[in-house]
């Protein structure tokens, strides 16, 4: 009895940290620091270069919910895991996946041009785009997104990009539903992006 | 004269022996298990190879270097998810096998990135890859490509990476 007791405790415990940390995580960033929610804070005015090599401007996106998901193109492991990912819930939306926009921003815009993006992305679903654009035009559309990306140095002269790591799901007006953050569970994911290609997503 | 021939007998032997002990996939003290790649993305730069490393011995260990012919400079990382934010970094000081313990590489973890890779990682090819450790020395083991999508090599249980908690 007492042993069941302490694993029913400490299962209690766990699950109230998680949910405080997913709520710090991912609440928090929307909501800032007052509970209010802040829904202008995310988003705003870009002109960038798709992986096409066509202008686009946030004008480009409206009138269609979609995902926004930040990273690059020489990240070994967390950025294929993500685009593979969305690429597989993708899929599995059906025909409902038509109603969204799916854009991946590179934070590296010194390594990842019009090209190497474009066939970088042809290995994941092709509704997939590709922006970049110059350094200060990426700063730009980290900083209305309240992205976080900083280049790391390496010993060997090189470096890795810090960023990111959450898809973020927008509505038709702009205006942020949720985020999906690294390794959701496929149910999860699915689910969100059911409600986002929805009439009206409840956020 | 004759402890020299004899001498020259046990060298000509572990000579011999050596080709076939590098080509293992560990030494007395450490074991390389289950390594595999993951295929790369298009024009992909970098790759990443997962592995087991089961310290055999009872002192701590530590790879000093890898290499492989498919990139031009091979480290190990750490790479993690925090407060959101993806962090990879060399490990500084090299990452330490424990005595009589292993560490595991895998998705979401350590990793030994390639950097500049030579051409993308397809499924289903192999490439040779070679673990210089402090203390065990060289081994060289191949390492199998997997789907993109694969979590880890298809001998260990795969379901495993999903259940653990972030």
């Amino acid at each position: 009895m007492r042993a069941r007791q302490w694993i029913m405790a400490a299962l209690a415990g766990l699950f109230s940290f998680t949910a405080a940390a997913l709520v710090i995580l991912y609440v928090v960033p929307f909501r800032g620091v007052s509970g209010a929610p802040t829904t202008t804070s995310i988003g705003g005015p870009f002109t960038l270069v798709d992986d096409t090599g066509a202008t686009v401007t946030e004008k480009t996106l409206a009138g269609k919910p979609y995902t926004m998901y930040f990273g690059y193109t020489f990240c070994p492991d967390v950025c294929p895991t993500t685009l593979l990912d969305l690429s597989r819930w993708i899929k599995k939306l059906g025909p409902d996946a038509d109603r969204l926009n799916y854009v991946f921003v590179t934070v590296d815009p010194e390594r990842d041009t019009v090209e190497s993006l474009h066939t970088y992305l042809s290995s994941f679903d092709k509704r997939i785009r590709g922006y970049t654009g110059t350094p200060a035009e990426i700063a730009q559309i980290a900083k209305e997104y309240r992205v976080y990306y900083r280049k790391v140095p390496t010993d060997d002269g090189g470096y890795t990009m810090d960023h990111s790591a959450v898809i973020y799901l927008m509505g038709p007006d702009d205006k942020p539903i949720t985020v999906i953050p690294y390794q959701e569970d496929d149910a999860s994911a699915i689910a969100k992006l059911k409600n986002l290609a929805a009439p009206t997503p409840t956020s | 004269m004759r402890p020299y021939s004899k001498f020259a007998v046990v060298s000509v032997m572990i000579a011999a022996a050596f080709p076939a002990f590098a080509q293992g996939t560990g030494s007395s003290t450490m074991a390389v298990e289950q390594p595999w790649a993951r295929a790369t993305p298009a024009g992909a730069k970098t790759g990443a190879v997962y592995m087991t490393l089961d310290n055999k011995s009872g002192t701590a260990d530590r790879p000093t270097g890898v290499s492989s012919d498919v990139a031009d400079k091979l480290q190990i990382h750490e790479m993690k998810v925090e407060n959101g934010v993806m962090k990879m970094r060399e490990i500084a000081g090299g990452l330490s096998i424990p005595a009589s313990g292993s560490v595991v590489l895998k998705p979401g973890s350590y990793h030994v990135m390639l950097i500049g890779l030579k051409k993308p990682l397809t499924v289903g090819e192999k490439f040779p890859l070679t673990l210089t450790f402090e203390k065990a020395g060289n081994i060289s083991v191949t390492v199998p490509v997997q789907a993109m999508g694969a979590t880890q090599d298809k001998g260990g249980m795969g379901k495993m990476d999903k259940m653990e908690m972030k």
